[in-house]
């Protein structure tokens, strides 16, 4: 039997996705090979695990920051050309995430803020907005993301409707449609501002940093664009900024992965997965 | 989905694998064509080692040059990493001021030649001030002063067919056989035909430190530490891709 509910279900879930397959397949492939860098990346950094500043730094000379590890020497051999294998994934994956996200529309769909919501009120309000949504849920003993969803509804639906972007007006036409299939579709199918901006910043200043800042370490990269290396300081920042990015991007790894935690894992994870979030009371 | 929209995607999909693979193809061939491919190419970690060497190639192939430094950058404490050979053969050279050494040019040459200290050094000599780096993460700056290995394999005759120089240090009987044969580094021509690869026999104003690499070492300026061999005995230029340092990291070192 095939309920009315069920049919409008599957209608709406082959329309419209809660990621696209280029954000899916990309966020997947760069996941992988951000793992293989950070392993890889380790192997050589605790070959000499000082970091300087300027062009030249060496046991004997100053150094900026001393990592609390033993100097291992062996693996930066090995490791090194696993780092550029990786590497070249990242970058591939990433170009074509950043070139099918402009084609797709999906920049300024999901992730450009509403000029309305760039104020400073309204990023503190989402922030102490989730901050109490999970304070409540932890007393309530909620297990599922739900009631952080619902909590974030009604300013959602505040910013939508004093906000005239253009990229508003496909949310409009979702919000004018009941949400009967699924209960926190608002709040679960677009990013807050604090999310938007962060995806943002990660997408293009954090991955394009570290590239550049591994790039700057290049000889040959370097004889054509010295700039990439004398513009930070030289060839020990750029080794140091490096370190610094990835610990910034690390960081940033751990508050997603506790916010998608907090969110529902497996629902959210699905979603990554299949495109769309599971309905019913499976949450989790 | 609907029939036609069906074929529509699955001629669009046939369409598009046919001209990625036939680029795929294509790319391969020119790729080699051009010397784009890197003698490690093979393996899983081949695939971005000639993405990278191929990329580097083609971004350095007008000479580009290293950066070059002001005397006043020259490191005051540069970084021994590994002393010198300590056989019997080597300390004798070394006490004579490696009067009876000498570096013989060979392989896909003309003329093999070989030349004593004395003959490079009456050779145009030039300096330059460049960072010597380890992939390990240490750097330095020094001025090396030498011949251009260019200059070298003219007066040998390079033959047409050549593809890479491979460079031979002393053997260090300390050493076990095994890490005697890793020493063995090579680059291609590009790098060989470089303006500021040298022969180098001087470092920061004096004689190359038996440390550093004497007699002679190689020195070149895009590419990283260990690629620049120390104690020269033998200059090998082959067209053969399998004559590369295997058993460690990777063959191009321009990073």
């Amino acid at each position: 039997m095939i309920s009315e509910a069920s049919v409008e279900a599957a209608v709406k879930t082959t329309s419209a996705p809660r990621h696209i397959a280029l954000v899916r397949v990309t966020h997947w492939i760069i996941v992988l090979s951000v793992i293989g860098l950070l392993v890889s990346g380790i192997g050589i950094l605790i070959s000499h695990p000082r970091l300087y500043w300027g062009e030249t730094g060496n046991l004997g000379t100053p150094s900026l920051i001393d990592l609390p590890i033993p100097f291992i020497i062996g693996p930066s051999v090995w490791e090194r050309p696993y780092h550029f294998f990786f590497a070249w994934i990242l970058v591939l994956t990433g170009l074509t995430y950043v070139v099918g996200s402009f084609i797709t529309h999906h920049f300024r769909r999901d992730l450009l803020p509403a000029k309305a919501d760039l104020r400073w009120n309204r990023i503190v309000a989402v922030v102490s907005e989730h901050l109490n949504a999970k304070r409540t849920r932890a007393r309530s003993a909620s297990p599922t993301g739900r009631s952080l969803n619902r909590s974030a509804q009604p300013q959602d639906a505040k910013r939508k409707s004093d906000s005239g972007q253009p990229q508003d007006a496909k949310r409009k036409r979702d919000s004018a449609q009941p949400q009967e299939w699924e209960q926190p579709a608002d709040a679960a199918s677009t990013y807050n501002v604090v999310q938007r901006l962060t995806y943002l910043a990660v997408v293009f200043g954090l991955f394009p940093a570290i590239l550049w800042t591994g790039l700057a370490m290049s000889f040959g990269v370097t004889s054509v664009f010295p700039i990439l290396a004398t513009a930070l300081g030289g060839h020990q920042s750029a080794r140091t900024l490096h370190f610094v990015c990835v610990v910034l991007l690390l960081l940033f790894v751990i508050v997603h992965i506790l916010m998608v935690y907090l969110a529902g894992f497996w629902r959210s994870v699905r979603a990554m997965i299949t495109g769309y979030v599971p309905q019913g009371g499976k949450a989790r | 989905m609907s029939k036609i929209l069906a074929r529509r995607s699955f001629i669009t999909a046939g369409l598009a694998t046919a001209a990625g693979a036939s680029g795929l193809g294509a790319a391969v061939y020119f790729a080699d064509r051009y010397g784009l491919i890197p003698p490690d190419h093979a393996g899983i970690v081949g695939v971005g080692e000639t993405l990278t060497y191929a990329t580097q190639r083609l971004l350095t192939s007008g000479h580009s040059l290293a950066r070059e430094f002001k005397r006043s950058d020259i490191s005051k404490v540069p970084v021994v990493n590994g002393p010198h050979p300590t056989d019997e053969k080597y300390l004798t050279l070394l006490a004579d001021g490696f009067k009876d050494w000498r570096l013989s040019v060979e392989g896909l040459v003309a003329r093999p030649v070989s030349f004593s200290l004395e003959e490079l050094k009456r050779l145009p000599a030039e300096s330059h001030i460049t960072l010597h780096a380890c992939e390990q993460g240490w750097s330095y700056i020094a001025e090396w002063t030498g011949v251009r290995l260019a200059t070298v394999l003219d007066l040998a005759g390079t033959r047409p067919e050549s593809r890479y120089v491979v460079f031979e240090p002393f053997a260090n009987p300390n050493q076990s056989r095994t890490v005697v044969r890793v020493q063995w580094e090579s680059i291609d021509m590009a790098d060989a035909l470089h303006p500021q690869t040298l022969l180098a026999y001087g470092m920061n104003g004096e004689a190359l430190p038996a440390d550093f690499g004497a007699p002679v070492r190689l020195r070149l300026g895009r590419q990283i530490g260990w690629k620049n061999t120390k104690y020269l005995s033998r200059i090998v230029l082959t067209d053969r891709r399998d004559f590369y340092r295997k058993g460690r990291g990777t063959w191009y070192g321009g990073i």
